[in-house]
C-alpha cells in the first residue's frame, strides 16, 4: 500500500473502532484515539526514514482515476505527492494531533466519543490538505476540515463557542467557495485538474490568473489569517477547546500559508511577482498590528490568538520575499509556530484548568507555586519572541534575511518594521509571563495551584525538544526543506527573468 | 395503438392503471388496515420501477403516439427518480399519515396517478401532451396538499396552490396557442422544424411564448419570482406530502423544462438566456436569503428548496451552447438526485421530530436533538451538509457538476452569484446543527422502522455514493436526450 495513502487514512482505523464502542467507555475510548494517532504518527516518521532528501520532486506519487468530472473526459484523480514542505507539515500535524488528543483527557469529560471520532476524522482532513496534488482532491480535504472544526468549537468551546464556531466556519468558506470556482475555472481551461500538469500548462489560463490568483488568495489569506481578514481568529481560538485551539493554531493556519507556497507561487508567477510588495505590506501590518492587540489583552488565549496574526506575518512576509532565505526561513516558521504556539496553548489550558479563567489580573505569583511549569513558560515564551539558541530565532531571523535582500518586495524598509514586531513581541510576551508567573500573587486560590502532572509534562516534553532542537542545530530541517524551495524559487527566477 | 405505443409510456400507463384498480380495492380494505393500501400502492410503483429498469437493456422505440411522447435515456433516468421518490415518500408517509389520524387510502391512490402525470411529462414530445401531464400531476397534488383537513393551515394552503396552479397552468396554455401561431406545430420536432423553414416563425410569437411556458413551468419548479407560493404551500401540506412533492416535482418540472427548450427552442436561445440568466440568479439569492430569517423547519426547507432550484437553473442558462448542453442535462440530472436523497434525508428527520397538531416544527424544538436521537441527528448532519454543498456528501459533487456546467458555458458571473449564495445558504443549514447539537433540550421524536430507514437509508447514500461521484456522473451521462 502508498505510504502516503495509509498516513492520511490510517486514522479511520480509529474511527471505525471507536464507532463501534460504547459512548460510556470514556477511557478506553481515549487510548484508542491515542494509539491511533501515536500509530500514524509512527508512520509519518517511517515516512521521514524513507524519504529521500536530496530529490526536490514530489515522492510516492500516488495517482489513481478516481471520477471523470462529466466534461470534456476532465478526470478528477486520487492523486498525492510529498515533497520536503509538505512531510514536515504533515509530521506537525501527526504529532500535534496525540498531543492534543493527550490534553484532551481530563478536560473534555462530555461526549467524550463524538469528541475523539472528530478528532481523528480532523486528522485525516489535515493530512490530505498537505499530500493532495489534485486540485478538487485538495479541495475536499480542505472544505472538509470545517466541519469537524466547527464541531468542536461549538460543543466543547466556551460561553460563546456557537457564536465562534459559526464565524469560522462561514469566513472560512466564503474564502473557499471562490476558490472552487477557480479549480472548475483553470480544470475547465487547461483540461486537467493534477497539480504537476496545470503548473506546466498555466499558459493555458494566464488571461484569467489575476483573478484565479485572487480567488486562491483570498481562501489562504483569511485561512492564515493575514490582517484585515483576521477578525475570525480570535474569537475561534478563545472560545475553542484548548485541543481545539492547538490543532487550529499549530495546523490549520499552515494550511492557508501552505496553500500560497503550494498553489498561488507556482501557479501565477507572474502575478505573485507583481502582487508580492502588496502581500509583504500586508504581512508586515499584520506584524505590527497583532503584536500590538496582544499588548492590550487581558486574556491569556486572546494574547496567544492575535499574537499568531504577528507570527504567521513574519510567514507570509518570507513566503513573499520569494527567495530560498525567505521561503525556507517561512517553511521552518510555520512549524515553529505549531511548536511553540502549541506550547502556549496548552499551558494557558493547564491554567484555565485549574482556576476556570484565563484573565490575566486573576494570576502572578504563580512560579512560586508551579516552579516546573513556569520554567518551561519562560523557555516557550523566549522561544516565541525569538531568542537566540531556540527556534524561533532561526525561523524569524531567515525570514527577515530573505525579506531584506528580497528583490521582489522591493525596499528593505519592510524588513526593518518587521523587525521591530520582534521587539514588540518580547514586550507582549514579557509582559504575559511576568503578570502571571511573577510578583505577588494577586488571587489567595494561587497558592493551592499544584504543578503539572505526568500527563502534563509528556505534552510539553516533545515540544520542548524540537524547541532545542531547531533552535540549536537546525540545518537537518533546512536539508529537508531546501531542494524543493529551491525548485519553487528557480521556476520563479525564470519567470522575473522572461517578465523583463 | 399499437405494440410500439405502448411499450413508450409502459411504466407510466401501468402505474395509472395500478392506481385506478387501487381506488377501486381500497374500498374492500378496513379502515384501520389502510397500511395494506399503502403496500399495494408501494407494489405498483415498485413493479413500474421494474418495467422502466428492464427498458434499459432493451432495443425500444424512441416515439410513439405518432410522436406525441418519447422514449430515451433520459425520460428513463427521470422516470427512477420519480418511481424512487414515490415509493419513499410512501413509506414516509405511513406511520405519520395513521398518527396524525389523516389515514386514507386516497392518499396513496392520488399519490400513483400524481407520479403517473410526472413520468408523463418527462416524456411528452407535444405541447398539449405536456398540458396533460401537467394537470395530471398537479390536481392530485392540489388534493393532497389539502389532506390534513380540516385543518386550516392544511386548507388554506390547498386553496392557494390550487388558485395559483390554475392560473400558471393558463400561462401555459396561452404560450402553447403563440407557439402555435407562430409554427402551426405543437409537436418539438415540428416547433424545431418551423424555425429552418423559409422565413420562419414570428419570432416575437415564439419568445413571448417560449417565455410564457418558462414563467408556468418556473411556478411549478418555484423559481422566483413565481415561487410565493412555496412557503405556505410546503408548510401548510402534511410533512410527507412536502417531503415527497419537494422532490419529485422538482424532477418532473426540471425534467420537462429541459426537454421543451433544449428541443423545441434552441434556436431562440440567445433571446431566452438572459432571462434564464436572471431567473436563476434571482431564485438561487431570494431564496437563500429568505431562508436566512426562517424560524420554521419546513418553511426554512421550503426556501432552501427554492434555492436548489436556482442551481439547477444556472446549468440551464448555457443550454443553447451545442457543447454544453450535453454536459448541462448530465449535471441537472446528477443534482437531482442528489437533492433528491439529501431531501428525504431532512424531510424523514422533519416527520419523526414533528408532533400532533403541527407542534414540534420550531428550529427550537430541535434543540438536544442530536443527542437524545444520534441516528437522526447524524441524518440531518449529513443532510444540511449535503444542501450546504460540503464535501463528501452527494450535495457537494452536484454544485461542482453544475458549477462546471456555468462556467463552462461562459456564465461566470452567475457562478459567482450562486457560489456566494451558497455561502448564506451554509449559515442557516449551520443554524439548524446549532440547534440539534450545541443547545441542550428535551425534544421528542418518534422511531419507527419504515421511516427510520428511510431517512437514514437517504443519509448513507448520500456520504456512500459521494465516493463514486464519477460511477453516478457516467451513469446520469449516458441518459441522453432524444433529439430530432
Amino acid at each position: 500500500m502508498n505510504p502516503l495513502l495509509l498516513v492520511t487514512f490510517f486514522p479511520l482505523v480509529g474511527v471505525i473502532v471507536i464507532m463501534l464502542m460504547k459512548p460510556e467507555s470514556k477511557d478506553a475510548i481515549r487510548w484508542v484515539a491515542l494509539a491511533t494517532s501515536l500509530a500514524t504518527f509512527g508512520i509519518s516518521l517511517w515516512l521521514l526514514a524513507l524519504f529521500n532528501p536530496a530529490d526536490p520532486n514530489l515522492q510516492w506519487v500516488y495517482d489513481l482515476p478516481w471520477a471523470s468530472s462529466g466534461a470534456g473526459g476532465l478526470q478528477i484523480r486520487l492523486s498525492m505527492g510529498v515533497d520536503g514542505m509538505s512531510l514536515l507539515l504533515v509530521l506537525l500535524t501527526t504529532l500535534l494531533t496525540p498531543i492534543s488528543i493527550l490534553s484532551a483527557w481530563a478536560s473534555v469529560q462530555d461526549r467524550v466519543k463524538t469528541f475523539m471520532l472528530f478528532f481523528l476524522l480532523l486528522e485525516v482532513g489535515m493530512v490530505g490538505v498537505f499530500l493532495a496534488t489534485d486540485l478538487v482532491l485538495f479541495f475536499l480535504f480542505w472544505e472538509f476540515t470545517l466541519v469537524p472544526m466547527y464541531f468542536l468549537i461549538g460543543i466543547w468551546g466556551g460561553e460563546r463557542r456557537i457564536y465562534a464556531a459559526l464565524k469560522f466556519f462561514v469566513f472560512t468558506m466564503a474564502g473557499s467557495v471562490l476558490m472552487l470556482l477557480a479549480i472548475l475555472y483553470m480544470g475547465l481551461q487547461a483540461g486537467t485538474f493534477y497539480l504537476p500538469e496545470l503548473i506546466a500548462n498555466r499558459g493555458a489560463f494566464s488571461g484569467a490568473a489575476l483573478w484565479l490568483f485572487l480567488a486562491f488568495a483570498a481562501a489562504f489569506a483569511i485561512k492564515v489569517p493575514m490582517w484585515p481578514f483576521h477578525t475570525w481568529l480570535p474569537d475561534a481560538h478563545v472560545e475553542a477547546p484548548t485541543a481545539g485551539s492547538v490543532i487550529l493554531a499549530g495546523v490549520l493556519l499552515k494550511m492557508g500559508t501552505y496553500g500560497f507556497l503550494r498553489f498561488n507561487l507556482p501557479l501565477f508567477p507572474e502575478i505573485s511577482l507583481q502582487a508580492a510588495p502588496w502581500i509583504a505590506g500586508l504581512a508586515v501590518i499584520g506584524i505590527l498590528y497583532g503584536a500590538f492587540v496582544s499588548y492590550s489583552q487581558r486574556d491569556m488565549k486572546k494574547l496567544v490568538a492575535y499574537s499568531s496574526v504577528s507570527h504567521l506575518g513574519f510567514v507570509m512576509l518570507g513566503i513573499f520575499a520569494m527567495n530560498e532565505q525567505g521561503i525556507s526561513g517561512a517553511v521552518l516558521q510555520m512549524v515553529n509556530h505549531g511548536l511553540s504556539t502549541g506550547a502556549l496553548f496548552l499551558i494557558v489550558g493547564m491554567l484555565y484548568d485549574r482556576r476556570h479563567t484565563r484573565d490575566m489580573a486573576a494570576f502572578g505569583g504563580v512560579w512560586k507555586v508551579m516552579p516546573l511549569l513556569g520554567a518551561l513558560m519562560l523557555i516557550v515564551t523566549l522561544s516565541s519572541m525569538g531568542l537566540p539558541g531556540l527556534n524561533g530565532f532561526v525561523g524569524e531571523f531567515t525570514i527577515l534575511l530573505g525579506a531584506f535582500g528580497s528583490s521582489v518586495i522591493g525596499s528593505p524598509w519592510l524588513a526593518g518594521l518587521a523587525t521591530v514586531g520582534v521587539i514588540l513581541a518580547a514586550v507582549y510576551l514579557l509582559e504575559l509571563f511576568e503578570r502571571v508567573f511573577l510578583g505577588a500573587q494577586r488571587n489567595p486560590e494561587t497558592a493551592g495551584m499544584r504543578d503539572i502532572n505526568l500527563r502534563e509534562g509528556l505534552l510539553l516534553l516533545p515540544l520542548l525538544v524540537l524547541i532545542f532542537w531547531i533552535g540549536l542545530y537546525p540545518k537537518p530541517f533546512f536539508d529537508l526543506i531546501n531542494p524543493s524551495v529551491e525548485q519553487l524559487v528557480a521556476l520563479i527566477q525564470t519567470t522575473a527573468v522572461a517578465i523583463r | 395503438m399499437t405494440l410500439q405505443d405502448l411499450i413508450v409510456v409502459l411504466p407510466t400507463v401501468l402505474l395509472s392503471v395500478w392506481a385506478v384498480v387501487l381506488l377501486v380495492v381500497d374500498l374492500w380494505i378496513p379502515a384501520g388496515r389502510k397500511g395494506m393500501t399503502a403496500l399495494l400502492a408501494a407494489i405498483g410503483a415498485a413493479a413500474s420501477l421494474g418495467v422502466n429498469l428492464m427498458l434499459i437493456g432493451m432495443d425500444y422505440p424512441d416515439t410513439g403516439f405518432g410522436g406525441m411522447a418519447v422514449l430515451d435515456g433520459f425520460s428513463i433516468f427521470a422516470n427512477i427518480l420519480i418511481l424512487g421518490s414515490a415509493l419513499l415518500g410512501i413509506a414516509v408517509a405511513y406511520d405519520y399519515n395513521r398518527r396524525t389520524g389523516i389515514e386514507r387510502g386516497e392518499y396513496y391512490v392520488l399519490l400513483l396517478l400524481s407520479s403517473a402525470g410526472m413520468m408523463l411529462i418527462v416524456q411528452a414530445y407535444n405541447l398539449i401532451v405536456v398540458f396533460l401531464a401537467l394537470e395530471l400531476l398537479s390536481i392530485p397534488l392540489y388534493i393532497l396538499s389539502g389532506f390534513a383537513r380540516p385543518q386550516p393551515k392544511s386548507e388554506e394552503s390547498a386553496l392557494k396552490y390550487f388558485l395559483l396552479g390554475a392560473f400558471a397552468s393558463a400561462f401555459f396554455l396561452y404560450g402553447a396557442a403563440l407557439v402555435y401561431g407562430g409554427s402551426q406545430h405543437l409537436d418539438f420536432p415540428g416547433i424545431l422544424a418551423a424555425f429552418q423553414g423559409a422565413g420562419g416563425p414570428s419570432l416575437a410569437l415564439m419568445v413571448v411564448g417560449a417565455g410564457l411556458i418558462l414563467v408556468s413551468l418556473g411556478f411549478k419548479v418555484s423559481a422566483v419570482p413565481f415561487h410565493m407560493w412555496t412557503p405556505d404551500v410546503y408548510h401548510g401540506a402534511p410533512s410527507p406530502v412536502t417531503a415527497w412533492m419537494s422532490v419529485a416535482v422538482k424532477v418532473a418540472g426540471i425534467g420537462v423544462l429541459l426537454r421543451v427548450f433544449i428541443v423545441a427552442f434552441p434556436t431562440i436561445a440567445a433571446d431566452m438566456q438572459p432571462v434564464l440568466w436572471g431567473v436563476a440568479a434571482l431564485t438561487m439569492v431570494v431564496g437563500n436569503l429568505l431562508a436566512v430569517v426562517q424560524s420554521n423547519i419546513k418553511r426554512l426547507l421550503a426556501y432552501s428548496s427554492i434555492a436548489h432550484v436556482g442551481y439547477l437553473l444556472m446549468a440551464f442558462v448555457p443550454y443553447g451552447n451545442g457543447e454544453v448542453v450535453g454536459s448541462a442535462v448530465t449535471a441537472s440530472l446528477f443534482y437531482l438526485l442528489a437533492y433528491g436523497l439529501t431531501s428525504f434525508a431532512a424531510w424523514g428527520v422533519v416527520i419523526a421530530a414533528e408532533q400532533s397538531e403541527g407542534r414540534g416544527l420550531e428550529l427550537e424544538d430541535y434543540a438536544g436533538l442530536g443527542r437524545k436521537y444520534p441516528w437522526l441527528g447524524v441524518a440531518m448532519m449529513v443532510a444540511m451538509f449535503s444542501f450546504a454543498g460540503i464535501p463528501l456528501t452527494l450535495g457537494f459533487w452536484g454544485k461542482f457538476y453544475v458549477f462546471q456546467v456555468a462556467i463552462q458555458g461562459g456564465a461566470v458571473g452567475l457562478a459567482v452569484i450562486g457560489i456566494l449564495a451558497s455561502l448564506l445558504s451554509a449559515y442557516y443549514y449551520l443554524r439548524v446543527l446549532v440547534m440539534m447539537y450545541m443547545r441542550p433540550g428535551e425534544p421528542a421524536a418518534r422511531r419507527e422502522s419504515w421511516l427510520g430507514l428511510v431517512t437514514i437509508g437517504s443519509a448513507v447514500a448520500v456520504v456512500l455514493l459521494a465516493l463514486i461521484p464519477g460511477s453516478i456522473i457516467d451513469l446520469a451521462s449516458q441518459a441522453l436526450l432524444r433529439l430530432p
